[in-house]
């Protein structure tokens, strides 16, 4: 199934002076501000901690890894790079080439693990299993299938529901390690990519939502539909997936947590409500704060001791104090 | 009266959240060409984080500008803000920044644009907060 990538038909020479969606100027900034290469992550302080992991735990790593290897390819080599023809601006073209080569950066920086912490045999067969996993072959089949397909707006959901829920079966397991002080190098690097596809399904998924407004009523509805049928798929796929890989070590529940929390936040970023309820995603505290520090109810003022809460004197402001 | 104060980029995640609340709300101008927003009465300030990076541009440019009037400044009680747990440490940061400079409160933090529990943790939040004002 070779089908040959639209490419756009016609291109006039990109003006930054001249912006028609500020966004686009917000987001490329953004982008290069947080650019970043494996290279300077001192990765090679994590072997010691490798060697504490058993052999299980490093195939589940490994495994883990390659499966988000995958899907960074994907991401880099058709994903992103599908969405260009499709876009309104010129600007939003040139993000779509930022965002496909930092995913290229991503499925390297995974290498760059690998060989720090592994051997080429261990590395070999973790990239066999990635080949042979059904599920893992099955969700990239999937995503697969709609970049090539004719549905621009289409595209963007399965964009949107890569970045923001597909990766996160795989990410938990680095934040999980970060949380007992293992492979916390590792840690940081993930947690950088992390950060960029927080981004990118933020940015794919805001395009999504302004394609929408130029549509049917009828039309809106279809893709709606469409959407939640996607993410059902997708996510009845995910279970099984995180079955093959955590049920091992008994982290299967914990990992479902998070994939709700965060296919919520999925649907969020393509503008619709919420699927999974609070009772379903209340992701476990030390992986929550792994991810970011500052995310827990301790920091929640209305449900905290927040009475106690003195309120100071205000000082001067001026534009310089604000870091901007 | 306005019980709240936001800004919302663009992208409207913001101001969803703030609709959604359903209470009296100022919009804090997108474009420097407008119209400044000036405030009379005591409010809480709702705000996405520009985030990711580091401290620098956490905090919209017209946030700043607006907290830069003096008086807009003096009647600021709280501070509620949006984010995504993906940008780590820098979550919700342009809360923590504003907390610090105007000595309020940072209320509440939450993701895009807010669960349905989100709103209605704030929305009750909200009301008890200001009946402990003085």
């Amino acid at each position: 199934m070779i089908d040959k990538l639209k490419l756009v038909s016609h291109v006039d020479a990109i003006n930054w002076n001249k912006i028609e969606d500020e966004k686009d100027v917000e987001v490329w900034n953004r982008l290069v501000n947080n650019f970043w290469l494996p290279e300077k992550i001192p990765l090679s302080n994590d072997v010691q901690s490798w060697n504490t992991l058993t052999p299980i735990e490093q195939q589940l790593t490994m495994r883990v890894f390659t499966g988000l290897t995958l899907l960074d390819t994907i991401q880099g080599t058709v994903g992103a790079v599908s969405l260009i023809p499709d876009a309104i601006t010129p600007h939003e073209e040139a993000v779509y080439t930022n965002i496909a080569f930092m995913e290229s950066v991503h499925a390297k920086s995974y290498s760059s693990i690998f060989s720090t912490l592994a051997s080429t045999k261990e590395i070999d067969e973790a990239f066999r299993w990635s080949t042979e996993n059904v599920n893992l072959q099955k969700k990239a089949s999937i995503v697969m299938e709609y970049y090539q397909g004719d549905d621009p707006l289409k595209r963007k959901v399965a964009s949107t529901l890569l970045e923001s829920f597909l990766f996160y079966s795989g990410f938990y397991l680095p934040m999980y390690w970060s949380s007992r002080a293992k492979l916390t190098n590792t840690a940081d690097l993930i947690r950088l990519i992390i950060r960029d596809e927080a981004v990118h399904g933020y940015y794919i998924g805001y395009k999504f939502q302004k394609g929408l407004e130029r549509v049917s009523q009828e039309r809106r509805d279809e893709i709606k539909d469409y959407t939640f049928n996607l993410m059902f798929e997708l996510y009845e796929n995910e279970i099984q997936y995180t079955q093959d890989l955590y049920d091992e070590v008994g982290l299967t529940e914990d990992v479902k947590k998070f994939l709700h929390y965060n296919a919520n936040k999925a649907l969020m970023n393509l503008g619709y409500e919420p699927m999974f309820p609070k009772s379903v995603t209340d992701v476990n505290p030390a992986i929550l704060s792994a991810l970011s520090p500052n995310a827990d109810e301790n920091h929640d003022f209305f449900s905290g001791s927040g009475s106690s809460y003195v309120i100071g004197k205000a000082v001067n402001t001026e534009d310089s104090d604000w870091d901007f | 009266m306005t019980e709240l104060v936001y800004f919302s980029s663009t992208s409207g995640n913001t101001r969803r959240f703030v609709e959604k609340l359903g209470l009296p709300a100022a919009r804090i101008p997108l474009y420097a060409r407008d119209e400044p927003l000036k405030v009379d009465e005591p409010y809480v300030l709702c705000i996405p984080t520009y985030g990711g990076g580091g401290q620098g541009g956490a905090v919209p440019k017209q946030v700043i500008r607006f907290l830069n009037d003096e008086k807009n400044r003096s009647l600021i009680r709280g501070v509620i803000s949006a984010g995504n747990t993906n940008f780590g440490e820098a979550y919700c940061l342009a809360g923590d920044i504003i907390a610090e400079k105007c000595q309020v409160p940072h209320l509440y933090r939450f993701e895009v644009f807010g669960t349905p529990d989100d709103v209605r943790i704030v929305h009750e939040g909200l009301e008890s907060f200001w009946k402990q004002q003085p």
